[in-house]
């Protein structure tokens, strides 16, 4: 495994999760320049109400994203950990989300080539949203050591359910 | 690109047809925009268009109504989320601009629309449904009767996830003119009965779900820049983010002493289990809790269990636990929780049906209603007895059936079923214009309704949409009307020049604060002025007799700090017209000819003349 020295990570806290979607919009607005909550790389889902779950690329330690894309497409940012998706290579056939134990990457209309965090270059847009508007439920810290972060990866029912049974038990 | 766009909207609606089936585009025009905003403006200006004619003919339950569900330039941008729901009130018989929290509010601007205007009826029950460009009116049969919870968990295991979407319960469907439309399990426009609008076009639903991106801003640099300074100053109202609108049960309650307690018979209580602290320890399962892009976060959900039932709702908010709580004598908070529950299940509006409630327990202690009538004793704060009274209301059975016509109508029925004069009933009713008054009182002096709050409101009873002196400032209703047009919620919204800054960042107009409250709010508040006043079918109001306050608030307060206290019927006349002169109004707060050239509302000069006349005649 390489090393993660100098990397960053997104920590979320459902919890102090408000359901807002600041961080939509916040990505959405820095990465396309308007507002378009379903191109955002960061999903919030709501199926119950008071449980919402910000959902995001994790970067699991083994990359199946990257390993199972046919094209090439995607690579590893070495400084930040993210998952860059190189645009001109990108089919949008889907392999990587097929792959993603959390089901993340997004196919968009409108959009030629899948769309995965990309940590925005070490400064995340959605953390600093969450931090203005005073949650704090996504924070930036260095990226932990090891493999149990892949345990964030699953996909949003999964962690919607889990969720709602911690708070209405 | 000149005028060919407003900015921020895209210039169309969804003209979706229920009687056929048909579905077309709507334009509106940049020039229709500038001078209507969007929202509540716009719905006045497209009821007038379509209807103005026939408006008294029109019935607000018959397919010949129109529900728009609209957008304004601020929705998506300004953080925190509205959706406005008009058409013609089957509660005033004007026009009343509801608002409701919504993601369908953002969802349909994603689709590439401002708006749907519905009009029609359907024979079966159907739901609309909008994806992107493609809309289908879709088969409801199997929702129908459905209450909100169940609604929502049987439209997800259809649509396969959670989208976005507006609905009614049961009391739309039984044409309750006290249902609201519902959103996302506890939000209601519940203003207007527009439930009940929905449930004569035998429409249980309408599900948004837009993947494309909201409309571009004219100024992007200004927008991000102003939406970052609006984020950081809502952000630090801590204890508004903290406690939301429930603190205000104790506190309107002890402190102002504006709290409807028992069918308004007082605004004071001193009970110190209705306290927010002691709400937040027992009950909240979740806080903070925001809508969409809201950085205030003043909901949240609350869990109860009583006998076996859970209950969740939100808050309570204010309004709820007053309405629910307070006003019907009811002091359990558990109890004010579950009652505000079934309503938003019910599909009810809390204030209005809680207005209504209030009202018929009152009659029964004073032994107008009797149990032959209702068929168990009403008492306030019996939670079995109420419980069974608002399911009753809701499937208008035995008593419910009069009650589900809401206070004013419910109070006229009354009196004829008791063969007695309609004032011996109407003066306990709180309500103005067929509207029930929401849960701040005047009386007190130390909330924030003026004296002519409600009397001078186009909307009535509305405490979202309260009129005030100076006309030219945030106390007038201009502001509300631009705020409910621009559609952004009040909550979040913050002083004038920001707001008028924002809007012309996203729009690219130069709108000013003179142009607000000189021209863009009093046309709002004159279109929806004349349409209130022509009123119909089964109303009509004289504003000589109908512009003025419930009998009830010209009883002196009975109890706490302010005892006493009420507002004098000759400041109450002073200040009305004072208010109409300063709109342009004459003396009886009719529009003046001059005012409506003014305005560019020539198009409503013979029905102004024609209100004139009756008046002269009668």
């Amino acid at each position: 495994m390489a090393s993660t020295q100098g990397q960053i990570w997104v920590l979320v806290d459902y919890s102090l999760c408000t359901g807002c979607r600041l961080c939509e919009i916040a990505c959405s607005l820095k990465h396309e320049g308007v507002i378009w909550p379903a191109a955002s790389r960061i999903t919030v889902y709501e199926d119950y109400p008071g449980c919402p779950v910000p959902h995001y690329c994790v970067q699991c330690p083994d990359y199946p994203c990257v390993s199972a894309c046919p094209t090439k497409a995607l690579k590893v940012d070495q400084n930040t950990g993210a998952v860059l998706v190189d645009t001109s290579l990108c089919t949008l056939c889907s392999s990587c989300v097929q792959a993603c134990p959390g089901r993340v990457p997004k196919v968009v209309k409108g959009k030629q080539y899948v769309l995965i965090c990309d940590l925005c270059g070490g400064d995340p847009a959605c953390v600093k949203e969450c931090t203005r508007a005073g949650y704090n439920a996504l924070r930036v810290i260095r990226k932990p050591q090891g493999t149990a972060i892949k345990h964030y990866a699953k996909p949003p029912e999964v962690v919607v359910r889990e969720v709602c049974s911690r708070v209405f038990g | 690109m000149g005028m060919v766009q407003t900015f921020g909207m895209w210039g169309r609606l969804l003209d979706v047809d229920l009687s056929s089936g048909k579905v077309a585009e709507m334009k509106v025009s940049p020039v229709t925009y500038r001078m209507f905003i969007g929202g509540r403006g716009l719905a006045a200006h497209i009821l007038w268009r379509e209807l103005g004619r026939r408006w008294r003919e029109v019935d607000p339950l018959g397919p010949e109504n129109i529900l728009t569900v609209l957008t304004g330039p601020l929705t998506g941008y300004y953080p925190g989320i509205k959706l406005s729901i008009s058409g013609k009130s089957p509660q005033s018989g004007g026009v009343v601009g509801s608002v409701v929290s919504s993601h369908v509010a953002y969802a349909i601007k994603a689709c590439g629309y401002d708006g749907l205007v519905i009009r029609g009826a359907s024979r079966d029950p159907v739901y609309i449904y909008v994806r992107d460009g493609d809309v289908e009116v879709r088969d409801a049969s199997r929702l129908w009767g459905m209450r909100g919870v169940d609604l929502i968990k049987a439209l997800r295991s259809e649509l396969g996830r959670d989208a976005p979407s507006i609905y009614i319960g049961p009391a739309g469907e039984n044409l309750v003119r006290t249902a609201a439309v519902m959103a996302r399990w506890f939000h209601a426009a519940g203003y207007g009965g527009y439930g009940a609008v929905m449930g004569s076009k035998k429409l249980k639903a309408v599900v948004v779900e837009g993947s494309g991106p909201l409309p571009p801003v004219a100024n992007k640099d200004e927008f991000v820049k102003l939406r970052y300074e609006v984020i950081d100053r809502v952000a630090s109202r801590v204890t508004f983010r903290r406690w939301g609108t429930t603190s205000a049960i104790w506190r309107v309650g002890h402190d102002t002493s504006s709290e409807p307690v028992r069918n308004w018979q007082e605004e004071w209580h001193n009970k110190e289990e209705f306290n927010h602290v002691l709400i937040e320890w027992r009950y909240w399962a979740k806080n903070p809790w925001a809508d969409w892009s809201c950085p205030l976060a003043c909901m949240k959900v609350s869990k109860v269990g009583i006998g076996g039932v859970t209950y969740l709702s939100d808050g309570p908010d204010y309004e709820m636990g007053a309405y629910l709580g307070t006003n019907l004598g009811v002091f359990e908070v558990d109890k004010a929780i579950a009652l505000s529950a079934m309503a938003d299940d019910l599909g009810l509006c809390g204030i209005q049906t809680g207005n209504v409630m209030g009202l018929a327990v009152e009659l029964f202690e004073r032994g107008v209603l009797t149990r032959e009538n209702v068929g168990y004793d009403l008492r306030w704060g019996d939670f079995e007895g109420l419980r069974r009274l608002m399911e009753d209301i809701a499937y208008r059975r035995g008593v419910g059936r009069v009650l589900a016509e809401g206070t004013y109508r419910a109070a006229v029925e009354i009196a004829r079923m008791k063969g007695v004069d309609p004032g011996e009933v109407l003066k306990y009713a709180v309500q103005v214009k067929g509207v029930g008054i929401g849960a701040h009182g005047i009386r007190s002096r130390k909330d924030y309704p003026q004296p002519i709050a409600y009397a001078a409101s186009v909307q009535g009873g509305d405490h979202t949409s309260v009129a005030g002196l100076p006309a030219n400032s945030e106390e007038s209703e201009s502001w509300s009307a631009f705020l409910d047009s621009a559609v952004v919620c009040s909550f979040t919204s913050t002083d004038e020049d920001m707001m008028i800054r924002f809007t012309n960042a996203v729009t690219g107009w130069a709108l000013t604060k003179e142009e607000l409250y000189g021209v863009v709010g009093p046309r709002i508040l004159t279109l929806q002025r004349v349409m209130l006043l022509l009123g119909g079918p089964d109303v009509r109001w004289d504003p000589r007799k109908h512009d003025d306050n419930p009998p009830r608030f010209y009883e002196p307060l009975p109890s706490g700090p302010y005892a006493g206290s009420f507002v004098p019927r000759d400041e109450v006349r002073k200040n009305l017209e004072e208010y109409y002169k300063q709109l342009g109004w004459d003396e009886n707060g009719i529009p003046t000819e001059d005012t409506l050239k003014k305005l560019g509302l020539y198009d409503l000069a013979d029905a102004v003349r024609e209100i004139r006349r009756e008046l002269g005649a009668g």
